[in-house]
């Protein structure tokens, strides 16, 4: 049988399509769930710079709720909740999305922070991540009940909290997320680990 | 070595650098090229993509009807820069998440393309896997000097985050050059890096007119 060009064309497109997709498929199985470790190993490792490994015994990666816009982990020792891992975004870094995890325990007291992603500024915003400067660690054994008083924001708006030379705009926007963060865990804590 | 070999290795290094005389795929090499082990990421994953569907284009060349030549050539690089996507992922996962979109994105470099159409469709294999090879590592050596300067400058280190690329027992290898310098933030933005590849496209020229 003898095809037309038009048809021997296609044919030919939907046999390389078929070997490629089937090449391509081969490799997806096979690392399938190395990637699945690596990204439940990354989770992990970010959750465990909030949280002291040894303050819990559950499976913390996957004891996880969706609450309003916040997505929480559940930290439990002899299931006796201990402390919960809030991750939220706020919108007002200097550049978007500034996205935050932090850790609360029972007593309300800040386990830790870390800036999970941010587009802020190199060299100026970019304090915030853990690896450039040590400010985001000045919320740790911070209380909730400190969130009600003044001193909870930039010292250029009178409160506690250093702000970077050149810009206030991304401390002030974490410090406002992480007051918030803390007082909807504070008003939802039944609710979170009902 | 043949003198045409020669021509080829010569070529791909040099003379037709995809990025500094081509300039071709300038997008992830400017985007990528704040660090020295960045710029490595990405070379490496575009010499390996440049080299494979060059030697995978040849090889079938004698399938692919002209007319219906560009969508192979796509798909065929679509695959395996998917494929090498994949591999990161699994083995450089770290290296994977800073490159980030840019590994997706050497679809779009028109230099893999370019040099498909160009070579790899018409020439026999050997030659064509030579002429990937060599386009490569000329993007990489580009890609390095970039991301060696940017790194200096912007932030007065070199092989900061090693460990992306060689593992745990790499976290060390950052060299500080200067004490308490507090870097410089151009070098690190969007305008370093064209300021950068204009100055090394003019230092090649320099080079390129004396010999």
């Amino acid at each position: 049988m003898k095809l037309t060009p038009p048809i021997n064309a296609a044919l030919r497109v939907g046999l390389f399509s078929f070997i490629i997709v089937g090449l391509v498929s081969l490799v997806f199985h096979a690392t399938k769930d190395k990637i699945a470790a690596n990204e439940r190993e990354a989770l992990l490792n970010s959750l465990q710079s909030v949280i002291s490994q040894d303050s819990y015994d559950n499976d913390l990666a996957n004891d996880v709720i969706q609450l309003n816009s916040y997505t929480i982990y559940r930290a439990r020792k002899s299931d006796v909740p201990v402390a919960a891992i809030l991750t939220g975004t706020t919108p007002y870094g200097y550049n978007g999305d500034i996205g935050l995890l932090m850790g609360i325990n029972m007593a309300g007291e800040i386990t830790g922070v870390r800036v999970l992603k941010h587009r802020e500024t190199p060299g100026l915003g970019d304090k915030i991540e853990i690896k450039k400067s040590r400010w985001i660690s000045s919320f740790k054994h911070k209380s909730i009940n400190d969130m009600y008083t003044h001193q909870w924001a930039v010292k250029k708006d009178g409160g506690n909290f250093d702000q970077f030379t050149g810009a206030t705009i991304t401390p002030r926007a974490i410090v406002n997320q992480v007051k918030k963060t803390g007082l909807f865990f504070q008003h939802n804590q039944q609710l979170i680990f009902k | 070595m043949s003198s045409n070999t020669r021509i080829i290795i010569c070529n791909g290094l040099w003379k037709n650098n995809q990025a500094l005389v081509a300039l071709l795929g300038l997008c992830p090499l400017l985007a990528v090229s704040n660090t020295v082990i960045n710029s490595l990421g990405l070379g490496i994953a575009t010499t390996l993509t440049l080299v494979l569907s060059n030697t995978l284009v040849s090889s079938l060349r004698g399938y692919i009807l002209p007319e219906i030549r560009l969508p192979l050539f796509v798909l065929m690089i679509a695959g395996i820069v998917t494929i090498i996507e994949l591999l990161m992922n699994a083995w450089f996962y770290q290296l994977y998440k800073t490159l980030g979109i840019f590994i997706p994105l050497i679809v779009t470099n028109c230099a893999i393309i370019g040099r498909a159409e160009v070579f790899a469709s018409k020439n026999r294999v050997l030659p064509s896997l030579l002429d990937g090879l060599a386009m490569g590592l000329g993007f990489s050596f580009a890609l390095l000097v970039l991301g060696a300067f940017r790194e200096v400058l912007g932030a007065g280190t070199l092989f900061t985050q090693a460990d992306l690329l060689f593992g745990e027992s790499a976290k060390n290898w950052q060299i500080n050059l200067f004490d308490g310098y507090s870097g410089m933030l151009l070098a690190l933005l969007p305008p370093g890096a064209f300021i950068t590849l204009g100055l090394l496209i003019a230092a090649k020229n320099m080079f390129a007119t004396r010999a």
